[in-house]
């Protein structure tokens, strides 16, 4: 169940991070559309961490090696250029994955088919902000760019194949029946014709023109560094996390585990 | 979270008498002409009636501005409201309460969203009201200035704190101002429902180990009194609400609501199982009402005069928020002036076109 789990971990710590900003937005129609888009990444995870065992258990017991999320969405706030850079590019990205997903006749596409919606307004309010943060103010367009700068090397973790989710996935008949799903074309990760048929290649082509297109309206200039950070892409799907998440975790950890057993 | 206390009320109405001393309201020194005493007559009718007044139609200028001043402090106070809860987001002990605590904190800025658009019909605006309160020259619930030190006062909150506000704001969903009891139906409605996840709370605190038993019960003593003290100064200190009550805004003395939260909240504790901090709460058989012990005012004074335990921090986080944010809304304000002609042009082909 590895798929369910690192999509459900992606969405229960971006869901975490963006829960931190309550209070602190820069004005009160972000308080609730931050809040907004956590309550939906919350619910995401809660729906795809059942699926794996006891949601409470999985979030609240488990330690920083055992997480399966990518390291971007760990990433802390930072300013609001910073969070809306990661906002970009998580809700690009699992836009597209989800629509994928929802299109295939795998085990995540009823799942995908309701989160798609939810995430479509995720992406719309990412690129909104990255276009006036990017042809704002000054000010406002150098934070954007240093967001988008500093962030982008986690992005190409995004795009390493999660188990059961590409074309040789091991949903189990699946992979022997064929083809299937729209978007399916010839994936450069596996055999054709799982029922989930995710091609990572073309989802990570998808994905940078998506991007590319946004950065350029907002008129800033796509990042040029490496996209993988200083460990091997994939590495958070391994439970291999950066020093941030740990610190996290012992927040959002502490309560649950100082009360062993107990319910709420 | 929303609370318009009557340490609010106490404000306005104080802000009225002081606007009707200076010769703004209906009792200024200046004799009325006849055209105003027609308003005035017209005004008087329409609230004696339980009419609603509406943004556009005549109001004393005294009306106008203890109502501004009564539905700012509200907003405010749901405002600064979300920090106390915000304060636990992170470390909610299970994702359940974590995804209600999330919907309830996001339900403020909501309300308090719809408060200022129904002040600003009364002629200001978010922008100014906010700048009042970053300066301390507006205020908001002083219930606010305590802390959330357990996962229990989530709970408490959302049981005494926010059952305080209910029993205060349903009587203002008939005030005689149409925006803010409008405002008001709606508000109430998400209050009630929080109010209940506060409870349910509590009560699963209450029944589970002895250890969040323990924490139900201290954070019931913590916010049992700071909770009561939400009603404002008792009826003989509180010699200005007199004027609101005339007008509709409000329709209850501050004691008669709190006497009224106490006979609410005496056999709710009993459900839950947990005790009131107060040896002195017993049934009255003569009144049909429990009596109850003496609130500390002196307390009450000092959270008023900015010495409670967490004036300073609220204040602060607050006007952090809206510094740090200045690039973000300039950032938003220069988009829309560069991009303004074609929705511009929209407008005005709209215009045309009707």
């Amino acid at each position: 169940m590895s798929a369910a789990l690192a999509l459900g971990d992606d969405a229960l710590v971006l869901s975490h991070r963006l829960g931190e900003w309550a209070g602190h937005a820069p004005v009160l129609e972000e308080e609730v559309a931050l809040a907004n888009i956590a309550l939906d990444l919350l619910g995401q995870a809660r729906v795809l961490l059942s699926l794996v065992g006891d949601e409470d258990e999985l979030a609240y017991l488990r330690e920083e090696r055992a997480f399966r999320n990518l390291q971007l969405v760990e990433q802390p706030n930072g300013d609001f250029a910073h969070t809306i850079a990661r906002q970009l590019y998580f809700s690009v990205y699992q836009h597209l994955l989800y629509e994928r997903l929802a299109a295939g006749d795998g085990e995540f596409a009823g799942l995908a088919a309701k989160a798609v919606k939810e995430v479509a307004y995720h992406r719309d309010h990412a690129e909104q902000w990255v276009l006036r943060l990017g042809d704002g103010t000054a000010e406002s367009h150098e934070r954007m760019q240093s967001g988008l700068e500093a962030l982008w090397r986690f992005t190409g973790e995004m795009f390493q194949p999660i188990e059961g989710l590409d074309a040789a996935g091991t949903t189990g008949t699946a992979a022997a029946t064929g083809t299937t799903g729209t978007t399916d074309t010839a994936g450069t990760t596996g055999t054709n014709g799982s029922g989930s048929g995710v091609d990572w290649a073309e989802l990570e082509s998808a994905w940078l023109s998506a991007v590319t297109a946004t950065v350029e309206r907002a008129t800033l200039t796509l990042p040029t560094g490496p996209r993988t950070g200083a460990w091997a892409a994939g590495a958070g799907r391994q439970g291999l996390h950066t020093e941030p998440f740990g610190r996290m975790l012992a927040e959002m950890q502490h309560l649950h585990r100082s009360h062993p057993g107990a319910s709420w | 979270m929303a609370a318009v206390t009557a340490d609010q009320k106490t404000q306005s109405t104080s802000g009225t008498a002081k606007a009707a001393g200076t010769g703004a309201g209906p009792a200024a020194g200046t004799a009325p002409d006849a055209a105003d005493a027609a308003l005035l007559a017209a005004f008087d009718a329409a609230v004696a009636a339980d009419d609603r007044i509406e943004p556009r139609d005549w109001m004393p200028e005294a009306y106008r501005a203890t109502l501004i001043r009564q539905m700012a402090q509200h907003a405010h106070s749901e405002i600064i409201g979300m920090q106390p809860e915000a304060n636990w987001i992170t470390r909610a002990p299970s994702l359940r309460r974590k995804a209600i605590l999330m919907a309830k904190v996001q339900d403020e800025a909501g309300h308090g969203l719809y408060l200022y658009s129904a002040a600003e019909t009364l002629g200001t605006s978010r922008e100014e009201l906010l700048d009042k309160l970053h300066a301390g020259r507006q205020r908001y619930s002083s219930i606010f200035n305590y802390p959330t030190l357990t996962w229990a006062d989530v709970g408490a909150i959302g049981w005494l704190v926010d059952g305080a506000a209910i029993t205060n704001q349903v009587p203002l969903c008939r005030c005689s101002y149409g925006p803010y009891a409008r405002a008001m139906v709606r508000i109430c409605k998400e209050e009630s429902f929080h109010q209940r996840q506060g409870y349910e709370l509590l009560l699963a605190l209450s029944r589970g180990t002895e250890a969040q038993h323990a924490m139900a019960q201290d954070a019931v003593d913590r916010w049992w009194w700071p909770s009561l003290m939400m009603f404002g100064p008792p009826d003989d200190a509180s010699s200005h609400s007199e004027q609101s009550m005339a007008w509709k805004i409000k329709r209850h003395s501050n004691d008669e609501l709190r006497r009224r939260f106490v006979d609410i909240c005496v056999p709710q504790a009993e459900a839950l199982g947990l005790t009131l901090p107060d040896p002195d709460i017993r049934w009255n058989e003569e009144r049909g009402q429990h009596d109850f012990g003496a609130i500390d005012w002196t307390e009450f004074q000092q959270v008023l005069k900015g010495n409670g335990p967490c004036n300073e921090q609220r204040i602060t986080q607050r006007r952090r928020a809206h510094e740090e944010g200045a690039w973000v809304r300039d950032a938003a304000a220069a988009y829309a002036a560069k991009h303004t002609t074609p929705s511009t042009r929209t407008a005005q082909h709209v215009e045309e076109t009707a």
